[in-house]
């Protein structure tokens, strides 16, 4: 079974887990996710693979509370064992030729940022990492993002750390002043990503977003993950989750990762009562 | 004496109102008495057409004979040696253009109710056998076996019967192919296909599942480095169709393998269910196969009004027919000769943060006539001049078909494909690659149960052949 051999509360909500699945560990590139489902019964989530370490088999996913199901994640812990995890699915992110690159995270985003800017760094690529959070307290992986940047740039909507602003700004500024990118990845809340994509376009810049749709299977089976891009439908689980940005529909992903948004917001008000009477 | 009644002994069911609000079987099966009544309508002819009319050549009028008598158990062995899943098939086969077209009572009224026999004998062997299975001696070979719909299922069992040391590989999360995340539980109740499966596993089969073959490992690493000698892919077609017209990533719109999965995989359908599916006040289900009456069926016993359009007639449906019959009897309105062009959806100009913004509202439809026949012989619908028209719903529900994931193909070396992506293979399923077999619908494209059985036995027998050579 899937053990969680180690949990860390990177902020108030958002957590990092290491998973044992050696077989996912042994595959896993950055860029791609995984599906989990905590109990029997439980929905099927996909999560972004954030680090793994094949010798040992670790898998690790960090993960904002959103709903019924990251929630009763959250209240897992060490020694646990989740129901189902399998992965690594999607494409991975593609670094081969790139020289320098500006990876735009935002918030939790910055969570599925991290592994990509990692690979590059390491790839000896020069990395500019922009990161943006609503305020410190949300601040996760700074540590992480420092260590394997070439520079970082660390913005906040108010202020309270780094550069008061907008990640747009920061990229707008970067590229204002002569930086050139190969390309610009960007990893984020959709509305963020559609206007670094559309910056990034604007100044003739290449930019690829990481998109998170709903999803059930993740291998392409049920469509509910699709996107337009470019005027043509794709499935994120299996022809992406990355896709160049400037062809991206962002209106429409918005649109349709509302949804179940009454579904979801009813069941996670649910668990919270319910996971509240148990602490009684 | 036969039984010269010109008609089927009625299969007893549940209401249809009462059953339009439950996912309940809705087909309640035959008693004893109900059989054996049924079993005495068979001439047992000579030249068995229903034999030669069955995928899988089951000894039909032998197995209906030991019914008339009472002997369900001998019943049951005559079936078993060319089915692996009775208790499905008896269920879910389109008996009408198989075994029961063929049926010489069906020439002056009603066929022998083979499929409700079938069904009958399987389920009281379910319900009577002693449970213990021998499992036979090891013979020292290990087998792949990749997906686990019937075709994985049918393979596995075969080789395990064998000694094979047999794993199945699955994907999702709970084995049974379509039988599992298509096919309803008022249809097929997924307790019949877990008996299946635990039976497998009682012969020694090994069932690993959250395994995306392709992604979490690949074919030849199986052959390769985990010592498997021999595989069969059974992988299905799952790669669901859209129709390509404006509106079909509005928010209501679905795939039927979403919807179906939402409700059959996930129980959506349950209130306290963590799955949400939308509940939709009027559906409109586009396609006439199976698939589009399972997933319309679906849609009427969550609360909805629910639409089948479909382009040509009545006729043509391509659905088994009692299917068709049951949703008519539950109240769901054919729209044939009808085809979409576009899908509407809701709009507040003045206000885009307006959360009704991006639902389905409604679908356009031109109404059909049929023209000169086509390629396939069927007569070709042609759209009627003017015949525009807005079908109101907050729902549609895609039903088009669907064709193999290209997964497999594009992570196996040298593995043959078609240009729409059936995997290339031989009568006894062996691919392009030594030591690779494929069957069912990832070989003939969507196609049924029995015809997917069918080829894994008849690849677990090439596979046994192949091995004791080597
Ligand atoms: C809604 C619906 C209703 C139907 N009704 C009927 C009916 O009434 N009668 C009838 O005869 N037929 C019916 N059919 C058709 C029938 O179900 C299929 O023809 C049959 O299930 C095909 O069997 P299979 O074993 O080839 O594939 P499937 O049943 O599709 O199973 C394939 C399995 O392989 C898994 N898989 C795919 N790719 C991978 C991979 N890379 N790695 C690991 N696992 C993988 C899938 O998850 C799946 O579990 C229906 C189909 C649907 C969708
Ligand atoms: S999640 Fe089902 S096709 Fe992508």
């Amino acid at each position: 079974m899937f053990e969680i051999l180690k949990k860390q509360e990177l902020n108030p909500t958002v957590t990092r887990m290491d998973i044992y699945a050696p077989a996912v560990a042994k595959k896993a590139e950055p860029g791609q996710f995984i599906i989990l489902r905590t109990h029997a019964d439980g929905e099927r989530i996909p999560l972004t693979i954030a680090d793994f370490d094949r010798e040992t088999g670790r898998v690790t996913v960090i993960f904002q509370v959103v709903g019924a199901t990251t929630e009763r994640l959250n209240h897992m812990n060490v020694g646990d064992c989740l129901q189902d995890f399998v992965g690594p699915l999607g494409r991975a992110t593609h670094t081969d030729g790139l020289r320098k690159v500006a990876v735009v995270g935002g918030g939790v985003g910055c969570a599925i940022a991290y592994p990509v800017a990692k690979k590059l760094h390491s790839l000896g690529c020069e990395v500019h990492a922009i990161v943006g959070f609503r305020s410190k307290e949300l601040v996760i992986l700074e540590k992480e993002f420092e260590e394997n940047s070439t520079r970082t740039v660390k913005m906040s909507d108010d202020g309270s750390w780094g550069t008061q602003g907008l990640v747009t700004d920061a990229l707008r500024t970067l590229i204002e002043s002569g930086e050139q990118y190969d390309e610009v990845i960007t990893i984020g809340p959709l509305v963020m990503m559609k206007f670094v994509c559309a910056l990034a376009t604007k100044y003739g810049v290449k930019c690829v977003a990481s998109m998170n749709p709903i999803m059930i299977d993740g291998t392409g089976m049920c469509g509910g993950c699709r996107l337009s891009v470019g005027g043509k439908t794709v499935f994120a689980c299996v022809d992406g989750p990355e896709f160049d940005g400037a062809l991206i529909d962002f209106d429409e992903a918005i649109e349709r990762s509302s949804m179940y948004r009454d579904f979801e917001r009813h069941r996670y008000e649910e668990s919270c009562n319910l996971f509240a009477k148990e602490v009684e | 004496m036969a039984n010269m009644n010109p008609k089927k002994n009625p299969m007893p069911v549940q209401d249809s109102a009462v059953r339009s609000r439950n996912f309940d079987e809705v087909a309640l099966g035959y008693t004893a008495e109900q059989a054996m009544d049924e079993a005495k309508r068979c001439l047992n002819c000579k030249n068995r057409p229903c034999v030669a009319g069955c995928p899988v050549k089951i000894y039909i009028p032998d197995f209906i004979a030991r019914v008339a008598e009472g002997d369900f158990a001998g019943a049951y062995r005559i079936i078993a040696e060319a089915s692996s899943l009775p208790a499905v098939c008896g269920r879910v086969c389109p008996q009408e253009n198989q075994c029961e077209g063929k049926c010489v009572r069906g020439i002056k009224g009603e066929p022998v109710a083979i499929g409700r026999l079938e069904r009958f004998v399987a389920d009281w062997h379910n319900a009577n056998a002693s449970g213990s299975v021998e499992r036979p001696a090891a013979n020292g070979h290990k087998v792949a076996v990749i997906g686990s719909g019937p075709a994985g299922l049918a393979c596995a069992g075969d080789l395990a019967k064998k000694g094979y040391a047999v794993t199945v590989f699955e994907a999702l999360h709970l084995a049974g192919g379509v039988l599992v995340y298509g096919i309803p539980e008022f249809r097929l109740p997924k307790a019949i296909v877990q008996k299946e499966i635990e039976g497998l596993k009682a012969l020694g089969v090994e069932v690993v599942t959250n395994t995306v073959v392709g992604k979490t490992v690949s074919i030849d690493e199986l052959m390769q480095e985990q010592g498997f000698e021999a595989v069969f892919i059974g992988t299905g077609a799952g790669l669901p169709k859209f129709m390509g017209i404006p509106g079909e990533n509005l928010k209501g719109v679905y795939s039927a393998n979403e919807f179906l999965t939402r409700i059959n995989l996930m129980k959506a359908y349950r209130a306290d269910s963590t799955t949400p599916v939308q509940h939709a006040k009027r559906v409109a289900v586009v396609g006439g196969g199976n698939v589009a009456m399972d997933a319309a069926r679906c849609a009427k016993r969550l609360g909805a009004e629910v639409y089948i359009v479909y382009r040509r007639g009545m006729e043509e449906l391509p659905a088994r027919r009692e299917e068709i019959e049951h949703a008519m009897e539950e109240g769901i309105v054919f729209k044939t000769l009808c085809n979409p062009t576009e899908i509407l959806g809701y709009r507040n100009e003045g206000d885009r943060r307006d959360p009704k913004n991006g639902f389905v509202t409604g679908m356009k439809c031109v109404e059909m006539e049929l023209g000169e026949p086509d390629a396939s012989g069927r007569r070709r619908p042609v759209v009627k001049e003017g015949s525009e028209f807005v079908l109101e719903v907050d729902s549609v529900i895609m039903a088009l078909g669907t064709s193999p994931n290209p997964l497999i193909k594009s992570t196996t070396k040298g593995l043959a494909t078609e240009k729409w992506g059936g995997i290339v293979a031989n009568e006894q399923g062996l691919t392009s690659r030594e030591g690779i077999w494929a069957g069912g619908d990832a070989v003939t494209g969507a196609a049924t149960v029995i015809l997917a059985m069918g080829a894994g036995k008849n690849a677990a027998a090439a596979i046994d052949t192949y091995l004791q050579g080597k």
